[in-house]
């Protein structure tokens, strides 16, 4: 694409996890049986009135605050009208001139290279319901029939608008990462992306390098993986420029990715279906957000996953880990009390981002459903910085203690894993080895290195694997002479 | 200001079907309100605080507390056609 520039925003949204819905009391579940989260309210049933749930707009609030946003004290609630069947009112709530956030920032950093990217508005509105097309490969057009169900419609949704600031696939995929990254650590939602609790769709246009003027632009649906939306933005950004270089213009329209062809095609043109007919919802009262009120949110904060890689680079913890540490909380929080508790960094930073990470995955758990606790990260850095068990034995000990199989120390016991720390025992170990191998021995002591591996070897099996290799070696050489 | 109001793609939004009698007649009515809405607009109304609702009241929330939600072959009954705990409708988009 030399001598061309991509110019993408993205339109990011969020379900809030609630216990209820955004105007009525039906519960968000994800996978219920069809239609059995329902009542009037949410179903558009004529009569019906909605008040909006005061921990959706907590949870906005948050989302707002953690991404810079100012905070509007007053805003209000519109009606954006379309007709389609999952909308059973044929208007959405959302909000149109006066969101509740407005002009944030969220800074991400790609191989290095850090930008700022500037997020226009995050407002609050309802989901709609799940249409299952029938036949044509459950593709709409041409379908036979559709199915709906509406126990989505209604859920808290908030929609995050980011400034059209990203330059290519890349920063787009680590923009909706660091957003996924924010919002998780905020707990407000499970952001889910194959479960649709986090969905994107991108514009995107094009222009020759060094032009101020935007290109016409295309938005693409359908996005609901990191890589897709990487996958999905490179692929419209080559149409476009082949469509310019050939002397075309660039339609403005709606595409759907589909990550099958690997290519986004056509969904509707943008011509008439723009005009939502937005009015004030006459249901809804404003909303006031006062100083204080920001203030509490504000306050209550958690620690976003940029403050933590920066306060974890100070500690010495290396790039890789900081960034697995910055996108879990729960294993971050682990991490953080097991170092307060005295635990090596180093070896704390490597057991909860490798033996930790891949028990959970291996056995698809929660933390909390493990039962390691931060103290228990202490005693097996003592135990290894010690000498009493060696690094491979402590990532068994681990496992045993993800188990409930005990402490550090009693797993260590129970599975006979402790070292000798025991000099005289280990000495008179190397001793036997020496006589036994003498030959070996003689060409340590003319100073032949190859063979040193070998003896620790012999003596680590002596040992049933329980000599510190390290001290092993060192006695084998100061007898050896140096 | 003279009102010049598309009453055809006004209907056409709205998904109303009008003949060109009703077209003429709505379009007259349609445009008599606009200019009442335009009397309104002339009035000065520097320093008026904007009004976004009738009620001076704002912050009418309720608990995030669940309550329950209707059986579903009661919301079903009320369609005109289902399956399998859905409600079915017609083809929504023609194949392109």
């Amino acid at each position: 694409m030399s001598g061309w520039e991509a110019v993408v925003g993205i339109e990011t949204h969020v379900e809030l996890q609630t216990a209820s819905k955004m105007f009525c009391g039906c519960p968000v579940v994800f996978g219920a049986e069809p239609n059995t989260t329902t009542c009037p309210v949410c179903l558009g049933l004529p009569g019906a009135m909605p008040v909006p749930n005061e921990e959706a707009i907590e949870g906005i609030l948050r989302i707002g605050t953690a991404l810079d946003c100012e905070i509007a004290e007053h805003s209000v609630f519109h009606r954006k009208n379309y007709f389609y069947p999952d909308l059973p009112k044929n208007y959405q709530i959302s909000q149109y001139d006066v969101p509740i956030c407005h002009d944030g920032s969220v800074e991400i950093d790609v191989d290095g290279d850090a930008s700022v990217i500037g997020i226009t508005r995050v407002h609050m509105e309802e989901d709609t319901g799940k249409s299952i097309h029938v036949g044509e490969g459950g593709r709409i057009h041409g379908a036979e029939h559709s199915l709906v169900d509406f126990n989505r419609s209604g859920v808290p949704l908030v929609e995050i608008v980011s400034e059209p600031d990203l330059r290519s696939p890349e920063q787009a995929r680590e923009y909706g990462a660091e957003l996924q990254r924010i919002v998780r650590a905020l707990g407000v939602s499970d952001v889910r992306l194959e479960e649709g609790s986090m969905r994107f769709d991108a514009n995107i246009s094009v222009r020759r390098a060094g032009d101020v003027e935007y290109g016409t632009r295309t938005e693409v649906k359908n996005v609901n993986s990191l890589r897709s939306l990487q996958r999905a933005i490179a692929h419209e950004i080559e149409r476009q420029i082949g469509v310019l270089e050939s002397g075309e213009p660039v339609v403005q329209e709606t595409r759907h990715w589909s990550e099958d062809l690997g290519a986004t095609t056509l969904m509707r043109s943008k011509e008439e279906s723009e005009d939502y007919r937005y009015f004030l919802e006459p249901d809804l009262v404003p909303m006031r957000v006062d100083a204080s009120w920001q203030a509490r949110v504000r306050e209550a904060l958690p620690e976003l996953p940029a403050a933590r890689r920066a306060r974890y680079k100070g500690l010495g913890v290396d790039r890789r880990t900081a960034a697995v540490l910055a996108a879990a909380p729960d294993i971050a929080d682990l991490f953080d009390a097991a170092v307060s508790a005295g635990a090596d960094v180093r070896l704390s930073g490597i057991w909860v981002t490798g033996e930790l990470v891949a028990y959970l995955r291996a056995g698809d758990r929660a933390l909390d459903e493990t039962a390691v606790e931060p103290d228990h990260l202490a005693e097996l850095s003592a135990m290894v910085t010690g000498g009493r068990l060696s690094a491979t034995a402590a990532k068994e000990v681990l496992g045993g203690v993800l188990d409930g199989d005990g402490s550090p120390g009693e797993v260590a016991a129970a599975r006979d894993l402790l070292q000798i720390t025991d000099a005289g025992a280990i000495e008179s170990a190397v001793a036997a080895v020496i006589g036994e191998h003498a030959d070996a021995f003689a060409k340590l002591r003319e100073g032949d290195e190859k063979v040193l591996g070998f003896l620790v070897g012999q003596v680590m099996r002596a040992t049933g694997g329980k000599a510190d290799p390290r001290q092993v070696s060192e006695l084998l050489r100061s007898k050896a002479g140096g | 200001m003279p009102i010049d109001i598309d009453i055809a793609k006004v209907a056409r939004l709205a998904r109303i079907a009008l003949g060109e009698e009703e077209l003429e007649r709505y379009g007259a009515q349609l445009t008599a309100i606009l200019e009442a809405a335009e009397q309104v607009q002339a009035l000065p109304t520097e320093g008026v605080e904007p009004t976004s609702h009738p009620l001076p009241s704002t912050n009418a929330f309720r608990p995030d507390v669940v309550t329950a939600s209707l059986p579903r072959v009661e919301i079903l009954a009320a369609a005109p056609e289902t399956e399998d705990g859905y409600f079915k409708v017609p083809r929504i988009l023609e194949a392109p």
